[in-house]
């Protein structure tokens, strides 16, 4: 397929087809953006035509500020950041060091540990939502920041694409990190999670997707917008008449902006980490 | 790996000390709040209720699977898999297969066709929803394609909600897919082609004799989470249609009815029994799969 002795006739075909397919993936997003930046009334008004590309009339930043104070942007960013970052964080420490465990060490029950791993990967977070809601209503969580991170620090699939990935570094390294007097915990902070940056980086991504897009859960758990995250703003502006489509624009896009960041930072080592750990079985 | 391994002292201490924190939250957050629905599911446990809770036996589940607003929900899941799944997959091959030419560029269409997965799903489908409005850009592009004959009003139409809302499941998720494809492409040894090609095999038996059998376990990884993801289709139909459940419930998913049933009514023994019938039916599923589709291994 891949292969060197492709015509040069091909070629052009293959970009004509690459490009109208990049107007397909990229056309909602040019829309979102260039709607943010038009008055309220002319977002709908003018979408039937190639106008809806098209930033005019230009409104500036205005739908940015209107957004900013209607749904206290400022804070249900900062409570996105801490609970995404939070979970990241803690997920990546907690979730590596539980499948190098299970990929390096030698344990009663530890075979018996990675079939339920792997079991608990398809349970869905749905499945446990309700109990999950209840249990934390009874321990009076509801309304803080950690009911919204500790169910999901822990992964299964995280465990298991770590897991996979610690399996193919030669054992030889940690030999001879041995050899040279290293413990356990200096041996895996110094020689093997280097070497699973790949890994790392696959995990960040994955795991900053799943929780800043989060609905379902924050839906459930909170009230109020002390500890609301992002997601659950679009809501607030679809069901607070009268509907601005330029605000909940231009909330749109600040929503995805970061995580368009986050990718394009980390993209380097993404499809090598993809590559090395979920699809080989 | 393990014949390399050698048992030293104090491992074991170790290892349990590397696993605990991971142990301990899954046991908390999994697999106690698992046998919590199992438990929750045979009584009349409510949120906030002033009545003693009482064992109810079956009763819940009785009253799930008579209910035909539960049958409806399901229908449309399926519905959702069986279009969802392999045209997804389908289409994240064929993605995949374009961007792994050593072509210059290809970078950049990668990106492109992975930027919706970056974007959140709660944006995506107020952009959407915006796109599907009669009036909208599809419309207009709709119109102009079919000289005026179809432009539904796609979000509250029973006909065309449901189909509105894959293409943006579709449109969102297929580049992970590619992703995952394009992964596995990328291990298949060049020497087979040439040995396809000496053979003097055209490019599509160089498909689907090299390509397809290489790819063998990306692409069951690729379907077992995309039914799966697709079983909780929740974001999108809560976002979109305009009535809760979409046009005569034409959009309804079992999550929607479960979080409808446990959180809106606060009915945790009724929302826990939907919660465990929809366990089973993704456990079901993926067994179902698995057995249809093994995974190769090397060297087995």
């Amino acid at each position: 397929m891949s292969h060197a002795r492709a015509n040069q006739k091909g070629h052009i075909g293959h970009y004509v087809i690459m490009v109208v397919l990049a107007a397909f993936f990229l056309f909602p997003l040019a829309y979102m953006f260039a709607s943010a930046f038009k008055a309220d009334d002319a977002v709908l008004g003018g979408s039937d035509s190639l106008g809806a590309f098209l930033p005019s009339p230009w409104v500036g930043l205005d739908n940015f500020r209107d957004a900013v104070e209607r749904a206290s942007f400022p804070r249900v960013f900062l409570n996105s950041v801490i609970i995404s970052g939070s979970i990241v964080a803690l997920g990546l420490v907690v979730n590596s060091l539980f499948g190098y465990a299970l990929s390096r060490m030698r344990f009663a029950g530890q075979r018996l540990l990675v079939i339920g791993v792997i079991a608990l990967i398809i349970v869905p977070f749905e499945a446990l939502a309700v109990p999950l809601l209840y249990l934390s209503a009874s321990l009076g969580w509801l309304d803080t920041y950690h009911v919204q991170i500790l169910p999901f620090v822990a992964s299964p699939l995280f465990i298991y694409l770590f897991y996979s990935f610690f399996l193919n570094i030669p054992v030889s390294l940690e030999e001879a990190a041995r050899v040279d007097g290293a413990g356990p915990v200096r041996i895996f902070v110094s020689v093997v999670a280097p070497l699973a940056k790949p890994a790392y980086a696959t995990v960040a991504i994955l795991g900053f997707l799943f929780s800043w897009g989060q609905l379902l859960w924050p839906v459930m758990v909170t009230r109020g917008v002390d500890v609301r995250p992002l997601p659950l703003g679009i809501g607030t502006f679809m069901t607070t008449p009268p509907v601005q489509w330029g605000d909940i624009m231009a909330y749109a896009a600040m929503m995805t902006v970061p995580l368009v960041i986050i990718f394009l930072i980390f993209q380097r080592y993404f499809v090598r980490g993809v590559a090395a750990t979920g699809v080989k079985g | 790996m393990s014949r390399t391994r050698r048992k030293r002292p104090g491992q074991a201490a170790t290892a349990w000390a590397f696993s605990a924190p991971g142990l301990l939250l899954l046991a908390a957050f999994m697999v106690l709040p698992f046998a919590l629905a199992l438990g929750f599911s045979f009584t009349n446990e409510r949120l906030i209720s002033p009545l003693p809770t009482r064992f109810v036996g079956l009763d819940n589940y009785v009253s799930v699977l008579t209910d035909a607003t539960f049958w409806r929900a399901l229908r449309n899941n399926a519905v959702f898999v069986l279009v969802v799944v392999p045209v997804q997959t389908t289409f994240a091959l064929w993605l995949a297969v374009l961007v792994n030419r050593r072509l210059r560029g290809s970078i950049f269409f990668r990106s492109v066709f992975f930027l919706p997965v970056m974007t959140v799903m709660a944006a995506a489908a107020v952009v959407w929803t915006l796109l599907f409005h009669p009036r909208g850009l599809v419309n207009a592009v709709m119109e102009l394609v079919t000289f005026g004959a179809f432009s539904p009003d796609w979000l509250n139409s029973t006909t065309w909600a449901l189909p509105a809302i894959m293409i943006v499941s579709i449109w969102q998720g297929v580049g992970f897919q590619m992703i995952v494809l394009l992964a596995a492409l990328q291990d298949v040894p060049d020497q087979l082609y040439e040995a396809a090609a000496l053979d003097g095999a055209t490019g599509w038996q160089q498909f689907t004799n090299v390509t397809l059998p290489g790819i063998r376990n990306g692409l069951i990884f690729v379907i077992t989470v995309t039914t799966i993801m697709a079983f909780r289709l929740f974001d999108q139909v809560w976002i979109m249609p305009r009535t809760p459940g979409g046009p005569l419930n034409s959009t309804r998913t079992v999550m929607l009815e479960m979080v409808e049933t446990g959180f809106g009514q606060q009915q945790i023994g009724r929302g826990s029994a939907i919660a465990v019938v929809f366990f089973l039916i993704v456990l079901l599923v993926t067994l179902v799969q698995r057995l249809f589709l093994r995974e190769r291994r090397e060297g087995s």
